[in-house]
């Protein structure tokens, strides 16, 4: 695993550069891996949040107001916000049981793991219906892309597409999840003893909360 | 084990449990920002700390990154810098757009 002194020059060099045992991160090539994805997957959503934050500040209609927008009525009252606090806290739930469901894979306890694991997934699951709640909704309140009843047009359209990309994050995470916590029990990584690829998926999942923290600080607390 | 498991990330479920928590307050607390119908800086300032905050928990503790190599955290946690230089070329440019069109539809 040392480094090689490469003296050719040319193609051979860049062949030779790039072929031999190089090796800057010191850990599994799936989770230098994942984490490179992730750093790619943080400036697609850094795009959707700036581009929404191009068209909040440059406006002049008002822009909808999200606490009143994702008010549900309970019981005759008002309550601001409900939906999406009870859909945050099971994010941060299920990036808790995933976090156990790691620390029993490193601990060989693969029937703990994977019902930890699917656990999260069930949660996962529960966060993307209460979204298509949420969407359905306001598509009957009249949000659409291109216009809504309360304000600027371009409510909509930030909201589809933060909101959308995110979920559509959350569902492969689903399937990622289940995948591998059936593998798992399937017996798959029985005979290498090896279960990093439970931290691995874990990253991702932990990545899809990260980003809701962002999405509900900027888009519905703001 | 020891040798078997050097490469994994191995750490107490209490530690993960007590961020669990953490993270259940702090999105309390910055909800409670709405609920409470906070204005101005107060609230924009409050919002900003809980979200750095969860964000911090996440990635170092849920995400291991405060165990990782300098190497790793380096080439994860640098590039993300460059995004607040187009934060503000983006800002600076849409409160240009706002105040034309005040100037022209307003």
């Amino acid at each position: 695993m040392s480094q090689t002194d490469s003296k050719a020059e040319g193609l051979k060099g860049l062949i030779e550069d790039w072929a031999s045992d190089q090796r800057a991160f010191r850990v599994p090539w799936g989770k230098a891996m994942m984490w490179i994805f992730l750093l790619s997957d943080t400036f697609v959503f850094s795009c959707f949040l700036v581009g929404y934050m191009v068209v909040r500040i440059s406006v002049t209609e008002p822009w909808p107001l999200p606490t009143e927008v994702f008010a549900l009525t309970i019981s005759g009252q008002s309550i601001p916000l409900v939906l999406i606090a009870i859909m945050t806290f099971i994010l941060i739930t299920s990036s808790g049981t995933m976090a156990m469901a790691v620390n029993y894979g490193y601990r060989q306890d693969k029937i703990r793991a994977a019902c930890l694991m699917l656990v999260t997934a069930l949660l996962g699951a529960t966060f993307v219906g209460m979204q298509a709640f949420e969407w359905s909704k306001l598509i009957e309140d009249g949000v659409r892309p291109w216009g809504n009843p309360w304000g600027a047009a371009q409510f909509g359209a930030a909201f589809f597409m933060i909101t959308g990309f995110h979920g559509l994050h959350v569902s492969i995470g689903v399937i990622y999840l289940s995948i591998v916590a059936l593998k798992i029990l399937a017996g798959h990584y029985e005979k290498a003893g090896n279960y990093q690829i439970v931290e691995i998926a874990g990253l991702y999942w932990h990545f899809v909360d990260l980003v809701w923290v962002f999405i509900f600080a900027f888009f519905y607390l703001w | 084990m020891q040798q078997a498991q050097s490469q994994g990330q191995q750490h107490p479920i209490g530690l993960y449990l007590k961020i669990w928590a953490l993270l259940f307050v702090l999105s309390t607390l910055s909800y409670l920002v709405d609920y409470f119908h906070l204005e101005g800086a107060l609230r924009w300032s409050l919002i900003l700390i809980f979200m750095f905050l969860k964000a911090g928990l996440i990635v170092a503790v849920f995400m291991h990154m405060m165990w990782e190599r300098m190497a790793l955290i380096t080439a994860i946690l640098v590039p993300p810098l460059c995004l607040l230089v187009l934060i503000m070329l983006m800002a600076s440019e849409s409160w240009w757009t706002f105040l034309t069109r005040l100037d022209f539809f307003g």
